[in-house]
């Protein structure tokens, strides 16, 4: 089994006829996944990629295809638009790619996405891929393969490591979510732990974090009181200096606080192994199943 | 991005908030001049950098008289000013903020920034003003007080009144800092402030209430929206080489050690820094190349890394996603043929075509390092410059 996305995913792409959008849309089609549409405003009518009709709103893109997931490829300051619209819309699962959307559109949709139905994976995150059966993201589709390790990250390449050095050492993965390095994302590592803990096709967890922020503290204390698989963690930045910005705008240690140090400490303290060197990650997971 | 303390003033004057007067000098006559202009009994002398702690450092000064502010101006421009913040290396200072002295009466610290936890804009204040708030937060956690904005609701008086009677305040000073409170929040929420630290917001004898000290950082992802904001970037105040990186949009931090790295993606250039550390080598740098790197932009990224002086050897660490392992072989050829790169380069390259960026590589002629796997090459690269 798996999480979130999965063979009935119906997948609807905002953005489809930008350069990007349109080349992940056709990689993701290309993996299998059920593409029945597109969105981009005043380009109703078209079809792309020999057969994904374009609608103008999200809303008409719903009521035409069922659509119940979106992948957002909308530049940074649009993006917070298109995430309201999606939400709007009612879908239930947005994911967002676009990097380096305004902090202050993020307070707003955050606000309204809780509000709702609606999940919201991202933004500046890599996607979600359920191997075997939906891929909704940029990730390298051919290191992964079905199997039962839910990965959770806050990084794109280092969660493409993981999975990389899983899958050569055979071992597959159940649901890979890369939840973003923005410090406002919709899904935290809380909400996917619940998720992989209650998903009978997953039997351990691999969390990747890095400096900033106390998500991964407070996944910790969660995983100490409601997760019984396994958890291995890492955590990137153990050498990253204080009060500098490490290309994720969420990825800096501020005032003393959210250092890999303490981070490590409190994930050791919670019953989480944690692996110094990010080289170590595969045979750890290897190691527990 | 940083701002100086007189340029956040700037912007808070416009949304009514109280400052007080000041000019900024860049010479020590034009500080006498300032003084004389300004009238007050006593006016401060202040280093504009944009570290904080700069009293601690003799970055602040008080004047008595427009002589003794030139004479303190001329000791203050010119100086390497060395803070808790700035590192050992200190920051020049190349000018001062001339203000008019307060008759303070309380010092208070008031801060709205992101609460990551819950995704929200927080404000925090306190009646220990004029000390860190790290520290405050240490000793007396207590003192401080943090409210949670509902960004739908904002800050309106009740929250604001709330505030201000949890200071302590009474009088005039409490009728002042309500609507200061609100137009601060306006400004941060306007301006697209990622932080605003005011300490001190003070309270004076004749019954004012103002921003003594203001600390600004500004979301560089909103600057698109704040054309003129843009203008009080101060390029003297970044490292050269982050700047001229930042020209190519590459993302680059300068380190104190001597392994220059070429990554793809945060995450990875992160833990990349971490494995060479474990491997007993010392990063120079914090380089991410992006997913939509090409091979021009991986030339840049050469030249940026072997600008710094202390780079010995270099490590590329590539799992190629949407960055192809094929291009950024053939930006690699071109760059060491162009550059005539001297020091030792290990490449690591896993993922999309990464068969055809071996290839690319083998046939170059140029000579590197293969690894296998970012450990051995984090232990390749350490070896190498030994």
């Amino acid at each position: 089994m798996s999480i979130l996305v999965d063979e009935k995913t119906r997948l609807i792409v905002q953005g489809i006829t930008g350069r990007e959008g349109q080349f992940h849309a056709e990689q993701c089609m290309e993996y299998g996944t059920n593409l029945v549409g597109g969105v981009t405003p005043a380009k109703g009518g078209q079809t792309v990629l020999g057969k994904v009709p374009v609608f103008n709103t999200v809303r008409d893109a719903v009521k035409k295809t069922k659509a119940n997931a979106t992948m957002i490829f909308v530049p940074p300051a649009f993006a917070s638009d298109a995430i309201l619209e999606a939400t709007d819309a009612g879908i239930k699962l947005i994911i967002c790619i676009t990097e380096g959307i305004p902090v202050s559109d993020m307070v707003e949709v955050y606000r309204y996405v809780k509000s709702s139905e609606s999940r919201l994976i991202g933004p500046n995150c890599p996607g979600i891929i359920s191997p075997g059966k939906c891929k909704i993201g940029i990730m390298p589709a051919h290191i992964h393969k079905k199997g039962n390790v839910g990965i959770i990250s806050r990084s794109g390449t280092l969660t493409y490591e993981a999975v990389g050095q899983l899958t050569a050492l055979g071992y597959g993965q159940s649901t890979c979510v890369g939840i973003g390095g923005d410090p406002i994302i919709g899904t935290k590592y809380i909400d996917v732990l619940e998720l992989f803990q209650k998903d009978r096709g997953t039997k351990a967890i691999c969390m990747i974090g890095e400096i900033g922020g106390s998500a991964e503290d407070e996944a910790a204390y969660y995983i100490k009181k409601h997760v019984t698989k396994p958890v291995i963690g890492f955590i990137a930045g153990q050498t990253a200096p204080p009060g500098r910005r490490m290309g994720h705008a969420g990825a800096i240690i501020s005032g003393g606080k959210g250092t890999a140090e303490e981070k490590m400490k409190v994930m050791r303290s919670c019953g989480i192994k944690v692996v110094k060197s990010p080289a170590d990650l595969g045979k750890t997971v290897a190691k527990v199943l | 991005m940083n701002i100086h303390e007189h340029q956040a003033k700037e912007i808070l004057a416009k949304y009514g908030v109280a400052v007080p007067n000041g000019i900024v000098v860049n010479t020590p006559a034009k500080a006498a001049d300032a003084a004389r202009k300004l009238k007050t009994a006593i006016v401060v002398v202040k280093a504009q950098i944009h570290a904080g702690g700069r009293g601690k450092g003799g970055g602040v000064k008080l004047a008595k008289n427009p002589t003794e502010a030139k004479k303190l101006a001329s000791k203050i421009i010119g100086m390497t000013l060395v803070t808790p913040q700035t590192g050992l290396k200190g920051r020049k200072v190349k000018k001062v903020l001339i203000e008019e002295g307060m008759p303070i009466d309380k010092e208070l610290y008031l801060g709205i920034l992101l609460d990551r936890q819950s995704s929200r804009v927080m404000i925090m204040a306190s009646e220990a003003g004029g000390m860190a708030i790290e520290e405050v937060a240490e000793e007396t956690p207590e003192k401080i007080i943090k409210e949670i904005i509902d960004p739908i609701i904002g800050v309106k008086p009740y929250l604001a009144r709330k505030i201000a009677f949890a200071l302590n305040l009474k009088g005039d000073a409490l009728k002042k800092i309500i609507p200061l409170i609100i137009n601060l929040y306006k400004a941060f929420i306007d301006e697209d402030f990622d932080m605003l630290e005011i300490n001190p917001l003070v309270t004076t004898t004749d019954g004012r209430v103002l921003v003594l000290d203001a600390k600004v950082n500004i979301d560089s992802n909103a600057l698109y929206r704040h054309k003129e904001t843009l203008g009080y970037r101060d390029l003297d105040e970044e490292d050269p080489m982050e700047v001229e990186a930042s020209k190519f949009n590459l993302n680059y931090i300068k380190l104190d050690g001597n392994i220059g790295c070429m990554v793809n993606g945060a995450g990875l250039a992160m833990a990349t820094m971490d494995i060479i550390k474990h491997s007993g080598g010392e990063p120079a740098n914090f380089l991410d190349v992006g997913g939509g790197a090409d091979e021009e932009m991986i030339e840049n990224g050469f030249r940026i890394l072997l600008s710094d002086p202390h780079v010995k050897g270099i490590f590329i660490n590539i799992f190629g996603g949407i960055l192809r392992c094929d291009i950024l072989a053939r930006g690699v050829e071109i760059a060491a043929k162009k550059l005539k790169i001297k020091v030792p380069i290990v490449v690591r390259m896993e993922g999309t075509n990464m068969k055809e960026g071996h290839k690319i590589l083998a046939d170059s002629g140029i000579n590197v390092i293969v690894a296998n796997g970012m450990k051995d090459g984090a232990q390749k690269i350490v070896k190498a410059i030994r």
